[in-house]
């Protein structure tokens, strides 16, 4: 290749958010305009996991990083990174504005990541399928049609000891072999992209950066269970993975890689996609069959398993984006390869969507076995504004919280569960001491009851009873009792609940109620929200050694219920007061005391 | 979502506002023999239409059902279950406030009722006028943003409840601009 420099953009939805789109106009229109545009190739790629820096753009062979940039940086770029060959140091990254970091291996956030899933993501343009047969694509499939039989493949993943990373974590090799050996003229493969948990999104950056992955790998299932069909059920709402996958779909056709005869093999398979309708029981497997079905998303006891009578009533297969993007690796390096990364109890990596109220929030991809303090102080640079750490809360609404006492757990599927909480999809969000756990619990609850299909009567009305009590005591009436009450909800919910929804809502409830109790007592009995949060138990008010009158809240208070003059100390009418904190958030002199 | 209807030639929002009701059912049926022989058709039939009208009044739903010989309370079950469907029409301008975990801890429900003081309107509900329809969201993934905003196809990011006027100043007012109400 002659290029000179490549540029990478990213072209994931966060950045894209923040006008990577216009960025890649005008590099383009810089290249054209300074005479270079025969010497430099631009590329929009997936997601390059550093959300928070981001718009990020990376030009290679330098390999420098640069981040959060605008359309107007981009002729600054062009003449003097690319013309002139110097690196345009204000937009490199850098924690320490002195020792600016040129290259991605220096940069803290990446060194501790090890990326299977995200190999492509940041590397490729998505939207081209020769990319991604650069970077060995499709090579897996082609091994698995003329080089392997369909137990060396089931064989392959018994020994990579691939789980799950939709949630539950269950072993991917039995799914396959409970297709295989089910004996049916029609046999499905389901890709489960509804992805549903608040404050995770690794399947739809990866959809989005490397779309073809997930392809090769159903097709490789396809054909070790038997099966010509597969349906990608994704969620509406992200129209740009869809996009992407429409396209990929497309090109795969266009090269014999999908559809009838795949590579002369005399294999067929097709994939379709799905999109869901809002509804996050659908993530749950049996609910999502039932919504492509056309039916209401509502989940159904199990066995029979999907594996064996799925998706109308035939054997399918159903795994999630993350687990689909390991199996080409798996297959083309071999199951002893990945069996090495990891724990003994989880093999591999896994990709956390790290947010809240840290430094580097973003997609990081970790083998199994790394700390929580390794992935929030390492890769995440800590809290952010040096706040206090107070808890990560992992797995959703199905999760629980850890504290910091358990920061140094290494992470497996395994340990997660045993500190009351759980891997689920990967997302994990810092919590500082600003965040009251009652309120954040709160939230998780509210989720859960909203989500019930309420279907079964423990989870319906149990979470409902839950999510009142905790409403009764944030708003400052809740007695001692309520704990207990709880905690007996909680546990029969875990018990009685049809499927994992209901099963694991009380589970945000038992765990903070193990680790965080004297919080839940402060509410109770105290009648107070120490982090300030919940706002039946708070007060704003102006301290007037502070205040220096410059009439900013009075201003902005949505009710008037600021008085003052200018220049002379300000006064909150507390009975006007909506505690909305538009005041404590508009003062620049710290002047707003929320108690 | 446009990417996601798979009928071709479909009309512009615009096109169907000046369309005549009598006009408005041949596009449906359309749409429905795009999904002829697909199984579980109706789900992607009802989005389609509703990204065609908007929302899915009760006159479309009936015709969907004895169209797909699909019993009327089963199309009625499946619209109400899942969050995407409205039998209701909405404003020309869908706010959509992100409360995903990392949006909430980072002050989404602040900016939600912000929103919801300066429309007057709740979650759910359209401004008299048309003009707004507020609807939380469940994380769109830009968590490094947080707190997130979405109007219409904008995503607005580290939404302050303080400038929350002035977020929506540019959308509103927009009378004649090509978007008639319903």
């Amino acid at each position: 290749m002659a290029f000179r420099n490549y540029i990478l953009v990213c072209g994931g939805t966060a950045c894209e958010s923040s006008k990577a789109d216009a960025i890649y106009e005008a590099l383009m229109a810089e290249c054209n305009a300074q005479g270079v545009s025969e010497e430099v190739q631009i590329v929009k790629t997936g997601c390059f996991g550093f959300c928070e820096q981001g718009p990020i753009v990376k030009i290679l062979p330098e390999d420098s990083f640069y981040v959060q940039v605008k359309p107007e940086d981009a002729q600054e770029l062009i003449a003097e990174h690319v013309v002139k060959g110097r690196e345009v140091k204000r937009l490199l990254y850098s924690k320490d504005p002195v020792k600016r970091h040129a290259k991605v291996e220096d940069i803290k956030f990446y060194q501790k990541q090890y990326r299977i899933v995200l190999r492509n993501c940041g590397f490729i343009d998505p939207e081209n399928i020769e990319e991604y047969i650069a970077r060995e694509g499709y090579a897996a499939l082609e091994k698995v049609l003329f080089s392997m039989s369909k137990e060396d493949v089931i064989e392959e993943l018994k020994t990579a000891g691939l789980r799950g990373r939709g949630g539950a974590g269950f072993p991917t090799w039995m799914k396959w072999n409970f297709t295989k050996q089910a004996a049916s003229e029609e046999k499905f493969i389901v890709c489960n992209a509804d992805e549903g948990d608040p404050g995770a999104y690794m399947d739809r950056s990866t959809l989005e950066g490397d779309p073809h992955s997930v392809l090769e790998a159903m097709t490789i299932a396809g054909h070790t269970v038997g099966a010509q069909k597969g349906l990608i059920y994704i969620r509406a709402e992200y129209p740009l993975a869809i996009h992407r996958l429409e396209i990929a779909m497309k090109q795969a056709r266009e090269y014999g890689l999908l559809g009838t005869d795949i590579l002369g093999s005399g294999f067929d398979f097709d994939i379709e996609i799905r999109l869901g309708a809002g509804a996050f029981v659908c993530g749950e497997e049996t609910a999502l069959l039932a919504s492509i079905e056309g039916r209401r998303g509502m989940p159904v006891p199990r066995p029979p398993f999907p594996a064996v009578k799925g998706l109308w009533g035939k054997p399918t297969v159903i795994n999630n984006v993350e687990t689909w993007a390991n199996i080409p690796v798996i297959i083309i390096k071999g199951g002893d390869w990945f069996s090495q990364i990891g724990t003994q109890d989880s093999h591999g990596t896994k990709v956390f969507a790290l947010t809240g109220k840290i430094r580097n929030s973003g997609l990081v991809e970790v083998p199994m076995g790394t700390t929580l303090r390794e992935i929030i102080y390492d890769i995440g640079g800590g809290i952010a504004h040096d706040k206090a750490f107070k808890a990560v809360q992992t797995g959703g609404p199905s999760g629980g919280v850890i504290t910091k006492d358990y920061l140094d757990t290494p992470i497996d599927f395994g340990s997660l569960s045993k500190l009351g909480s759980m891997m689920g999809s990967g997302g994990m969000i810092v919590m500082d001491e600003d965040d009251c756990i009652v309120d954040v619990v709160k939230f998780y609850l509210n989720f859960s009851v909203d989500e019930s299909c309420g279907k079964c009567s423990p989870c319906r009305i149990g979470g409902r009873s839950l999510a009142n009590l905790l409403e009764k005591i944030t708003k400052g009436n809740g007695e001692m009792a309520d704990i207990d009450r709880m905690r007996e909800i909680g546990e029969a919910m875990k018990k009685a609940s049809l499927c994992a929804l209901g099963q694991t809502a009380p589970n945000p409830i038992l765990s903070t109620l193990h680790y965080f109790r004297d919080e839940y007592l402060a509410h109770i009995i105290d009648k107070k929200c120490p982090a300030g949060k919940c706002k039946s138990l708070i007060t704003y008010s102006i301290n007037p050694e502070k205040c220096i009158g410059c009439t900013a809240c009075a201003r902005k208070c949505p009710v008037g219920a600021i008085s003052g003059e200018r220049r002379a100390v300000h006064k909150i009418d507390p009975a006007a007061c909506i505690k909305c904190g538009v005041c404590f958030e508009v003062c620049k002199f710290g002047a707003v005391d929320v108690r | 979502m446009a990417e996601s209807v798979k009928v071709e030639h479909i009309p512009s929002l615009k096109q169907v506002h000046e369309m005549q009701p009598s006009e408005i059912l041949p596009v449906i049926d359309d749409i429905i023999a795009q999904y002829k022989g697909t199984k579980g058709a109706l789900i992607p039939v009802l989005q389609s239409a509703q990204n065609l009208l908007g929302y899915l009044p009760k006159d479309i739903l009936v015709h969907i059902s004895e169209s797909l010989h699909i019993p009327y309370s089963e199309v009625a079950g499946v619209v109400t279950f899942y969050s995407f469907f409205s039998t209701v029409p909405k404003g020309r301008h869908m706010v959509r406030v992100c409360l995903g975990t990392a949006c909430y801890v980072r002050g989404g429900k602040e900016v939600l009722e912000a929103i919801s003081r300066d429309l007057k309107i709740k979650v759910g509900e359209t401004t008299a006028d048309r003009q707004f329809s507020l609807e939380i969201g469940r994380c769109f993934g830009a968590c490094g943003l947080a707190p997130v905003v979405m109007i219409d196809e904008d995503v607005h990011q580290r939404v302050k409840p303080s400038k929350i006027h002035e977020m929506l100043e540019p959308y509103r007012d927009a009378e004649g601009d090509g978007h008639e109400n319903h």
